[in-house]
């Protein structure tokens, strides 16, 4: 499809529909009322909160419906729009599994509450925990490929990288340079009542995520044989090192978006369970394995938040890791 | 020595092909015993779909086509390609009457269950593939606007996600539950939406299609169905 005639007629809606719609989309936004079936077929009425309201005197940045420029500027714009959608695809040399940025970062990055890539560029260069540095925004880009796509890194200048970087700085135009920009990352999440419960969760993934990603994890394709639905655990998934891996940032993300089309639906309870099943199942090994579980969550997974070395079910996560890398396994440079 | 060592050898091998053969036997009695009773109930289905029952079911094909294309123009659905469990439920739900339809509610409760579950499979595996209808005008009007918009990245100021992040790309159907979109009747996505709006169409799983009907405008509606209805329809892969 045409990105420039597609991204326009985004525009030419939002024009007919007038600013009421970009009024609304500043503001609260409303409650919606989803009626689900329970696991035991009954229906039920359930408020979904949608996004969390920007704080007081801080108004939500909503990107601009804009067509990309047609120059040479716009040209990388939406070949970063295109990686973003597909990296299998576009960025085939990086990628080892099926996930794309808009599997997580939803509406192609655009989505507040969904780790929006206007605010991600608009966080770096930032101290990162996790590497002890300052992270420049590509380095922090890198990092995806390697963990969430269970791929390896592009080098810095790589066209990949420079594309996404240029697509974020194009949504971001407009934005307030704020570290703390609403919307960026995942909205906080409340501590559960009850500390996170890997059965409680497995119910829960039965009732509201198996529909979806299946009851095996392992996600499912299209007819036309493409991926639709991310797998979440298991060899086509993310790996251990990925920020998703964290309960917390999982339960955060969950709570905010999921089911698609139905966030907020979930309790805090419900979604601290359902991310400690999810986090608690084997998926391919942190590329920073040091040799051993235990030394390796030592020195990288130090936090009640990661599952990684623990043992569910009789069976200690990490132990049986499919080494890292996807697809790309046994590729040069990995 | 040598000769008697083969010669027992020989023996056991003799009693080993026979137990085989005899083992082969049973298995091929059992599966032919399993094939006659899967072929009746799928003879049954395409008995109804082409002809109809003397007890008063019509044919299915008199209003969904010959080999279940549908009649795109009168908004009566494809069925071929359809998932096979989604088929079924849908019967079950016309049967019980929580889906509501006066066409579809009488004749689902002339079906039994067994029926039901045959008739399903009859159309799951009818070829989906067909030409598209891109030439039409409408349709190629809606390729660029409105309906590729919410098809493909939603309406997410309402919380609408894309229609492709669940029915596939290209609209091409994604596992037991979410029914291909591409090359069904316009007329017929339209109706749906209004039957979750109005409450004649039970929710569906996890209640996701009530809600997004809930927040599309009858506009945004058709220019979605537009969209679909455009695309051609396409046999169906396998998931993983």
């Amino acid at each position: 499809m045409n990105t420039r005639i597609a991204i326009g007629s985004i525009a030419a809606v939002l024009a007919i529909a007038g600013g009421a719609v970009l009024l609304a989309g500043l503001d609260q936004p409303r409650p919606i009322t989803v009626k689900a079936a329970t696991p035991a077929g009954a229906s039920a009425s359930i408020v979904s909160t949608a996004a969390a309201p920007a704080p007081a005197g801080k108004k939500m940045f909503v990107p601009a419906n804009r067509a990309i420029p047609d120059n040479d500027f716009g040209k990388v714009v939406a070949q970063g729009q295109r990686i973003f959608n597909d990296p299998a695809r576009y960025a085939a040399g990086y990628v080892g599994n099926q996930l794309r940025c808009a599997s997580c970062h939803l509406d192609q990055g655009r989505k507040e509450g969904a780790a929006p890539m206007w605010a991600a560029y608009l966080a770096y260069p930032a101290y990162r925990s996790k590497n002890h540095h300052v992270n420049t925004f590509a380095e922090r880009l890198q990092g995806c490929f390697r963990y969430s796509m269970n791929g390896k890194a592009p080098p810095l200048g790589d066209p990949v990288l420079v594309a996404l970087e240029t697509y974020s700085y194009w949504l971001a135009q407009g934005a307030p340079l704020d570290p703390k920009l609403p919307g960026r990352g995942f909205p906080a999440l409340a501590k559960p009542a009850q500390t996170p419960d890997f059965h409680r969760g497995e119910k829960i993934y039965a009732a509201r995520c198996a529909l979806c990603h299946g009851a095996n994890g392992n996600g499912q394709n299209a007819g036309d044989g493409t991926p639709a639905f991310p797998a979440l655990w298991g060899d086509h998934s993310y790996n251990w090192g990925a920020g998703m891996a964290s309960v917390k940032n999982a339960a955060e993300f969950i709570h905010a978006n999921m089911p698609l089309g139905a966030g907020g639906t979930l309790s805090n309870q419900d979604a601290w369970d359902v991310a400690m099943f999810v986090d608690s199942q084997e998926r391919p090994q942190d590329p920073r394995y040091t040799g051993s579980v235990a030394g390796t969550r030592a020195q990288f997974h130090d936090s009640p938040q990661s599952m990684y070395g623990k043992t569910v079910e009789g069976y200690q996560l990490g132990s049986h890791a499919t080494p890292n890398g996807g697809t790309l396994r046994g590729k040069e440079g990995l | 020595m040598k000769t008697k060592r083969l010669m027992h050898t020989d023996i056991r091998l003799y009693f080993a092909v026979a137990a085989m053969v005899a083992a082969t036997a049973i298995l091929l009695m059992q599966g032919a015993a399993y094939a006659d009773e899967t072929a009746r109930p799928a003879a049954r289905a395409a008995s109804i779909a082409h002809a109809g029952t003397p007890s008063g079911i019509p044919a299915c094909a008199a209003c969904h086509g010959a080999v279940g294309e549908g009649n795109a123009a009168v908004g009566y659905p494809r069925l071929a390609g359809l998932p096979g469990d989604y088929l079924a439920q849908q019967l079950a739900n016309f049967s019980s009457g929580a889906r509501s339809n006066p066409m579809m509610n009488p004749v689902a409760k002339l079906l039994d269950a067994s029926d039901r579950a045959a008739l399903a499979a009859f159309y799951t595996s009818q070829p989906s593939s067909g030409p598209g209808r891109r030439t039409d005008q409408t349709a190629v009007a809606a390729e660029h606007g409105t309906g590729e918009q919410i098809a493909l990245h939603g309406k997410w100021s309402e919380g609408v996600p894309a229609c492709v992040s669940c029915h596939g790309s290209q609209g091409s159907g994604v596992g037991a539950d979410f029914p291909a979109l591409a090359g069904q009747s316009s007329i017929y996505i339209r109706n749906q939406f209004a039957a979750w709006k109005s409450g004649t169409r039970p929710p569906g799983p996890l209640g996701l299609m009530a809600s997004i009907a809930s927040r599309l405008s009858n506009s945004e509606v058709d220019a979605v169905a537009d969209y679909f209805a455009a695309l051609p329809a396409a046999s169906r892969g396998n998931t993983p």
